[in-house]
């Protein structure tokens, strides 16, 4: 027990980590560094708001709208902006289409560089040192982690996100979906999906 | 540097362990670590890649056995020492004991939408031309800098091809140390798997590279 436990007899249960956390939260607060309310916005923003379902949203369009899909194609981070996902980790989009011939696969070796707008925040597994340190030399292995299999005549092609590019994997749509809206074909758009580490769900 | 933050190659940290239905946060504490964190960044206290090489700085066995939220808020914790903005007292005791320093900017709770929406862009103003273009053979240089960098261990002395141009950006290893902007000419470049790792393979990696991380090969 934290040797100030007394003083704070509400937090005795906490592990020591959430009491340092609060710790600094308070000293923060009593500086005038950050606003508490503040947090909360932040908070809501990444738990409740900003998620994955943006990313699905820009690969079904890309998907059943040639002329978008063109767009992503030249200037991903104004087609993602028109949808309204733009801003913090995601000023420079490129997105990365697989086909037949490349599976494209992102990591970020060096931190934890990600498409914020698009995907919300990591996975912790995205952000681990198994995923950061095997990803560049052993994507295979990695993929059949998450039972992917990409072919052996098929390249895969890792992008360590080192700068501030950020990348969205626009996955190969599946068969058997022609004539689908993209509200239901953004049903098969999984997150791994979108970082290369799966492919888009089949239609059941 | 080579800390402990370039993991590009290691083989020995296991598997990846992918959770099905993963909350965005998992102990009840992440929540608020990962938004101070955020919103002292915010403060315009630092740039993001002070920020980054603040991490970098942790002692190996820190960066390496902490969870990734507990991580990050040891390194603000550090980083706010070593600015005077908190003192390690302080942050112990959860208590002010010095007045605090000026800060650029304390967001409302109204502000913070705005900022992330607005984002941060790295591009900058070109103010020369480009010594490389699209098809390009390079061979990134073989460096060992004391300092941040964004050039992998793994990807030094490696024979490449560049695959995009992507115009000028902040150079973080000036950045990260006070030194400005720096901008300098951003590429992709396309190594293969046999060239980084000896495989025999097609599979390939793309890093984005800066011009002073290149020499023409």
């Amino acid at each position: 027990m934290p040797h100030d436990g007394h003083d704070h007899p509400q937090n005795s249960q906490l592990p020591p980590l959430a009491l340092r956390v609060k710790a600094l939260e308070s000293l923060l607060v009593e500086k005038g560094y950050v606003d508490a309310e503040a947090l909360d916005v932040l908070i809501d923003t990444y738990e409740n708001r900003i998620g994955p379902r943006n990313g699905a949203r820009v690969v079904a369009k890309a998907w059943s709208d040639p002329a978008y899909a063109d767009w992503l194609k030249r200037d991903a981070s104004a087609a993602i902006a028109s949808l309204g996902y733009m801003g913090r980790q995601g000023e420079h989009m490129v997105a990365l289409f697989n086909t037949p011939v490349i599976h494209n696969m992102v990591v970020c070796t060096l931190c934890s560089c990600y498409p914020w707008p698009v995907l919300g925040l990591p996975p912790a597994w995205y952000k681990s040192m198994p995923y950061r340190s095997r990803t560049v030399i052993d994507p295979r292995g990695i993929l059949a982690e998450f039972g992917v299999v990409i072919p052996e005549g098929q390249e895969v092609r890792v992008w360590d996100s080192t700068a501030e590019v950020r990348y969205l994997v626009i996955p190969e749509r599946p068969a058997g979906t022609d004539g689908w809206s993209e509200e239901h074909l953004a049903g098969l758009v999984t997150r791994d999906a979108m970082i290369g580490a799966g492919l888009a769900k089949l239609p059941a | 540097m080579n800390g402990p933050h370039d993991m590009g190659g290691f083989t020995r940290f296991g598997s990846v362990n992918a959770e099905a239905d993963e909350p965005v946060f998992h102990e009840s504490w992440e929540p608020r670590a990962f938004a101070l964190v955020l919103a002292m960044g915010m403060t315009g206290s630092w740039n993001i890649d002070e920020a980054r090489h603040a991490r970098e700085r942790l002692a190996p066995i820190i960066y390496w056995s902490s969870s990734y939220y507990e991580m990050r808020f040891y390194a603000c914790i550090m980083h706010m020492i070593e600015l005077g903005l908190v003192t390690a007292r302080e942050v112990e005791s959860g208590r002010m004991e010095v007045l605090p320093k000026p800060v650029r900017q304390v967001p409302a709770a109204a502000a913070v939408l705005k900022i992330l929406a607005s984002g941060g862009p790295s591009s900058r103003a070109a103010n020369r031309a480009p010594g490389f273009a699209a098809g390009d053979k390079i061979r990134a240089r073989n460096i060992q800098p004391e300092g941040h960098t964004r050039l992998p261990r793994y990807a030094r002395g490696r024979a490449g091809g560049i695959v995009t141009v992507h115009g000028t950006h902040v150079f973080p290893d000036s950045s990260a140390h006070g030194k400005g902007d720096d901008p300098q000419w951003l590429y992709t470049v396309r190594f293969t798997a046999r060239e980084l790792w000896g495989k025999d393979t097609n599979d390939s990696v793309c890093l984005d590279l800066w011009e002073p991380y290149l020499e023409p090969l």
